[in-house]
């Protein structure tokens, strides 16, 4: 049975007709259009499909959208402001650490949230942080050292 | 000479970096078009079987389901990716051969509703024998797969270079060995998808498709669905990821078209990761035997080799893939004489097709394996044997290679020194090791036919600069590496460069991204377009500074006499007086590139230059062996790297790294394991391949060459590198702890259980 729910996405509410069955992932692509949260595995192995609830990281495509309701999601379009990029997107393009891109929405997410509750971590803490979100093309070393830039000025600041 | 360069060999982020971090790059699968429906394929439960009857009678009631197609209803024509071995049908007729082979497909409202239909669909089979290891499938009585190839051999070359095999007569010491790589899933992250739109009134489909070939992914639509190259356009959106695993055609391609021309609407395929592991392709599990007949000093003066690659059940690249094999066995060292026989055998197992290295790795790290088993056997250093054989720049090669410029003697020493080979190997404490391997590959296949690319520039009236190119970006940057080349000759920034590429509707003629030819062949295409361009330019410009064209140059967005930056005038202003002077507007510049021919143009029947030039390159590894869990831990690779002069060294980086750790996971971890035609482990749960957790400590050393052939210098960068990082891991096992592995990949278990047997025979250092 379908039913009406809203939803807080990058600080905007959705009213949508979903099923108690249908994963947050689809919803967010199917339903809002929100095509920067990729499938690629769809059984929470990949972290392709990661997303910020309440801050924190989720694997989207293991998370109901019924239970988001209430909840505020932040997916990748709603990290930068037009042509303001969030320091994790500016550094993943200096240093390099992306190359087809697919991982990248789900990674950039997934470091977010690892800043946010450690602000300088080790480069050991933020390999093992991001080791949920598989990367085929980079071999991961321009990733920590991108996530270990925005963690080093961070540091400066601070 | 230096060259001064301003955007070529400067470290620039990938022109859509951007839009990758922003989430609107958008991939094949982020398409929506209106009133589109949605495709599933259903697959095949045996590994062998004769279809008898499909019904889907009940699966056409289902509420929403729009369309169901079996084998039976579409063209008999069959399909491949090399068009002397097409063997393959969109949908299955007649036999299944193996578990994942594509038997129906249905169309719905919804995927949901299209899963459910496939439950319902009834397939009527016959099982039959199967046959799951190549060196069965070749015995008499075995299983025949496909009924016009006997013994499962679909494809067998045997080559011959210097004496042959009578060359062993002349060996000291003669060595023979034999090696086994294992199946190895692309893994890319991006899943296999396809979207297909058709016009009836002009008869002309379009299709949106994961792909790394857009203008062979045309042919073999034409071909199957029977509507004219001209009138099918295939446009590649961003790739997530190919690594050769998107290649081919598959169901969903045809499927998608089929359904978007007889139902009218769009219509999307999207694989799920399982049908990504069971029913895309692989790297071909391979065995090979080698005989190495060495002379007393260390010299290798003969090989002989019998590859035996299991392509499970269809070809796809199995002519291309054994030539590769054989042939660079000949580089990166000097071997005089070599037999090579190699066969491609069907089994009832995943299809092997193209992979980073392309059958290049599995004879690699049988070589480089064997190789530090002779050294150790005739008392020499690796690295001593290695350098005393190392091809050279400008020698004589027995397979017709044309080597302009040559790194790997120069990489040998500088992988060796980085690594701390002579303070380590051999000397680390037990559990710990050293080791090395090295590689030799094409940039490009240059000799076969249509292997050229096209490229058309339009310089506009602002000074800013449009590419057109048919090179297929899938991740690696070729877009971004075009755009320098192009950006460079014209003298603008690279922010001042567009590129419109792989889309067969719009784009200039180009073979894809396959064989790691995009840099060298599309590359070179755009650069003499670009110079074509400024040409028209120059001349103009020439008469009013009243200089000769030839000495013109464009730098900053500025023309100019070559050492008087002051006799000139802006780029902007340039096109002014070119578009006031009554001259053809726009400023169009074309270009065309085919690597320099050499008959015979097909290596798959006789020798010859390979490639326009080859990138050569060493890898040490040091690794830890945990002897109590058996695991390994690679701590550090070293690559020194001659790729000729890199176009953008954060790019090279980026293909440095990503490969060394996917062959890390050949090494240690990856292996598609098959059961009964099975696939056991069809999930990134139950397939590993390597996390942030398991990267070493990764150190890159350019080695640059100037190659004549390559724009700008340079040479692949793509797929070499993956080649010796799973021989120097296991080479540096061997160090670490005394054993010899010649099996991928080296579990915890396989080292459990070999500490163990060395125990056993009392062997052990410890």
């Amino acid at each position: 049975m379908k039913r009406a729910v809203g939803l807080h996405v990058n600080g905007d509410t959705y009213d949508v007709l979903i099923s108690p069955n249908e994963t947050l992932l689809d919803v967010l692509r199917e339903k809002l259009g929100l095509m920067g949260t990729k499938k690629g595995c769809d059984l929470g192995a990949c972290g392709a499909c990661t997303v910020l609830v309440d801050g924190e990281a989720h694997l989207s495509c293991l998370m109901l959208a019924v239970d988001a309701v209430g909840k505020k999601i932040v997916t990748i379009e709603g990290l930068s402001k037009g042509g303001e990029l969030h320091p994790l997107q500016e550094a993943f393009i200096q240093k390099g650490a992306l190359q087809c891109g697919f991982c990248t929405p789900g990674m950039i997410l997934t470091a977010k949230a690892a800043l946010d509750e450690e602000a300088s971590p080790t480069e050991a803490t933020i390999k093992r942080k991001i080791a949920g979100n598989l990367c085929r093309c980079t071999g991961y070393k321009k990733i920590v050292e991108a996530v270990s830039s925005v963690a080093a000025s961070t540091r400066k600041e601070g | 000479m230096q060259k001064e360069l301003s955007v070529v060999g400067a470290r620039l982020p990938m022109l859509d970096a951007g839009d990758k971090v922003k989430g609107t790059a958008q991939f094949t699968d982020d398409l929506v078009l209106p009133g589109m429906l949605h495709g599933r394929i259903l697959r095949s439960p045996h590994p062998h079987a004769k279809i008898l009857h499909v019904d889907t009678s009940k699966a056409e009631k289902l509420a929403g389901v729009k369309g169901v197609l079996t084998g039976w209803d579409i063209p008999d024509r069959k399909y491949g990716i090399v068009p002397m071995a097409k063997d393959e049908y969109a949908l299955a007729r007649h036999k299944v051969r193996h578990v994942g082979d594509a038997v129906a497909a249905v169309c719905a409202f919804d995927p949901e509703t299209a899963e459910e239909a496939l439950g319902l669909i009834r397939v009527e089979y016959e099982v039959l024998p199967a046959v799951f290891d190549p060196l069965e499938a070749i015995k008499e009585g075995a299983p025949r797969i496909h009924d016009d190839v006997p013994n499962n051999i679909s494809k067998s070359i045997r080559k011959e270079f210097g004496d042959g095999e009578k060359a062993f007569e002349d060996c000291d010491e003669v060595f023979e060995d034999t090696f086994y790589s294992q199946a190895v899933n692309h893994a890319p992250l991006e899943p296999h998808v396809a979207l297909a739109q058709f016009d009836p009134l002009r008869g002309e489909m379009v299709i949106w498709s994961s792909t790394q070939i857009p203008f062979f992914l045309r042919r073999n639509l034409s071909s199957t669905i029977l509507i004219p190259e001209s009138k099918i356009r295939v446009i590649k959106p961003k790739v997530g990821g190919g690594f050769g695993g998107k290649i081919d055609m598959f169901s969903k391609d045809f499927c998608a078209c089929w359904f978007a021309r007889a139902l009218g609407r769009p219509v999307k395929f999207v694989y799920e990761r399982e049908e990504v592991f069971i029913a895309t392709r692989q790297r071909h599990p391979m065995y090979v035997k080698v005989k190495t007949g060495m002379k007393k000093d260390g010299t290798i003066h003969a090989q002989r080799f019998w590859a035996h690659a299991d392509g499970g059940a269809y070809n796809s690249t199995a002519p291309l893939m054994i030539t590769l094999s054989c042939y660079f066995l000949m580089v990166p060292y000097r071997i005089p004489n070599l037999v090579y026989e190699g066969y491609h055998i069907y089994t009832n197992k995943p299809v092997g097709g193209a992979m980073r290295g392309h059958g290049i790795p599995q004879a690699r790290f049988a070589v480089e394996r064997q190789l530090d088993m002779i050294a150790v056997r005739m008392g020499i250093d690796p690295v001593e044997l290695r350098l005393k054989n190392s091809i050279h720049a400008g020698e004589d090669h027995p397979g017709g290679f044309i080597i302009n410029t040559c790194g790997f003697a120069e990489s040998v020493e500088k992988a060796a020194d980085a690594i701390g080979w002579k303070e380590k190997r051999g000397k680390l404490p037990y559990g710990r090791g050293v080791g090395l391997g090295g590689a030799s590959f094409p940039s490009g296949v240059s000799n076969m036919s249509h292997l050229a690319s096209g490229a058309v520039i339009q310089l506009g009236q602002d000074g800013a600069v449009t590419v057109l190119t048919g090179a297929a970006d899938i991740g690696q940057g070729a877009e971004t590496v075009i755009a320098q080349i192009v950006a460079e000759e014209l003298g603008v920034p690279l922010d001042d460069v567009r590129v419109t590429a792989a889309d067969t509707g719009i784009t200039p003629l180009d073979p894809g991204t396959f064989g790691s030819g995009v840099t060298v062949r599309a590359g070179n295409a755009a650069r003499l377009a670009a110079i074509a361009l400024r040409k028209k330019l120059f001349d103009f410009i020439a008469q009013k500074l009243e200089a000769n064209p030839e000495d013109l140059t464009a730098k900053n967005r500025k023309i100019f006499v070559k050492g008087s930056p002051g006799q000139g005038l802006s780029l902007q202003e340039a096109i002014k007086e070119y578009r006031y002077a009554d001259l053809p507007m726009p400023i169009i510049g074309r270009g065309a590139w085919m690597a320099p021919a050499q008959e015979p143009t097909t290596l798959l029947k006789e020798a010859g230059n390979f490639a326009p030039n080859y990138s050569f390159m060493t890898q040490a590894a040091e690794v830890e062996v945990d002897t109590r869990t058996g695991k390994v831990k690679v701590l550090k690779m070293v690559t020194a790297h001659d790729c000729g002069t890199p176009i953008n060294p954060l790019l090279v980086e980026g293909q440095l790294e990503g490969s060394i750790v996917g062959g890390m996971g050949q090494a240690l971890y990856e292996n598609v394991i098959v059961e009964n035609g099975q696939v056991m482990n069809p999930s990134f749960l139950d397939y590993g391949f390597p996390t942030a957790m398991e990267m070493p400590d990764m150190d890159g050393i350019q080695i640059v060459t100037d190659d004549p052939l390559g724009p700008f210098g340079a040479k692949e960068s793509g797929e070499g590198t993956q080649l010796a990082p799973a021989p120097a891991i296991v080479n540096a096992i061997y160090d670490a702890i005394g054993i010899d592995f010649n099996e991928l990949p080296v579990t915890p278990a396989r080292i459990l259980q070999a500490l163990d047997e060395k125990r056993r025979s009392g062997k052990s250092d410890n």
